[in-house]
């Protein structure tokens, strides 16, 4: 571990809701050192598998190696990049298809580094982190999702 | 030694469990794989990983008593 702070709890149970969204933009407003704010908001999709269509994904986490492995792709998104702000969440439990699960949220005082590092983060998060996927189908059978 | 192991998604189903015990007798992951292979049927055609105190192991790492052994199917966050 690169600092001494303790990691974050970044999992909420069930869908990242809209109003947490517009919350978490609204409480940037007094920062007025920030120029720009980037977000990535991962959603469900309802894909539809041999025939089949997703209606939800039931998430679950390995969550102390999560919250660890969230930490350190934080820490190193602040070493490489000008960051103002970041703020990662990500959902445990049921989301159904079109509800938001994972909501990244970076600021800076220009453009640029708030653009490279949202990727950066969510590039890391996709094959960092262990969190794994139960695609539920409509008639209740499932599926294994897989990060490409 | 006795180790204790966790297994998550499709391996925990395949499992029937999240958690087991295992007697293990090795020093290495490789080791380690072999052994959890036996025991989920699968397994041995799947892709997984292995995380020794919560960070992923290659198979070389060392297994000591007391570690916290994970078994950890593909990623899908996000």
């Amino acid at each position: 571990m690169s600092t001494e702070k303790k990691p974050k709890n970044v999992f909420v149970q069930g869908p990242i809701t809209p109003e947490k969204i517009a919350t978490s933009i609204a409480h940037h407003q007094v920062k007025t050192n920030i120029g720009g704010h980037d977000i990535f908001l991962g959603q469900v999709r309802a894909d539809e598998i041999d025939g089949k269509t997703v209606s939800a994904i039931d998430y679950t986490a390995y969550e102390e190696m999560a919250n660890q492995t969230f930490h350190e792709i934080r820490e190193a998104a602040f070493e490489k990049f000008d960051l103002t702000c970041m703020h990662i969440y990500h959902s445990l439990g049921r989301v159904n298809a079109g509800e938001i699960c994972l909501f990244v949220f970076t600021s800076s005082a220009h453009r640029k580094d708030c653009f490279e590092a949202t990727r950066y983060l969510v590039e890391e998060i996709k094959t960092k982190v262990p969190v794994f996927g139960k695609e539920v189908f409509e008639d209740g059978s499932h599926t294994w999702k897989e990060n490409k | 030694m006795k180790l204790n192991v966790k297994y998550f998604g499709m391996i925990a189903e395949w499992a029937g469990s999240e958690n087991g015990q295992l007697d293990f007798s090795g020093t290495s992951v490789a080791e380690l794989r072999c052994e959890i292979e036996k025991r989920i049927p699968g397994l041995n055609s799947a892709s997984y990983q292995i995380a020794v105190n919560h960070v992923v192991a290659a198979n070389e790492a060392i297994i000591t008593l007391g570690d916290e052994i994970a078994i950890l199917p593909p990623f899908a966050g996000g």
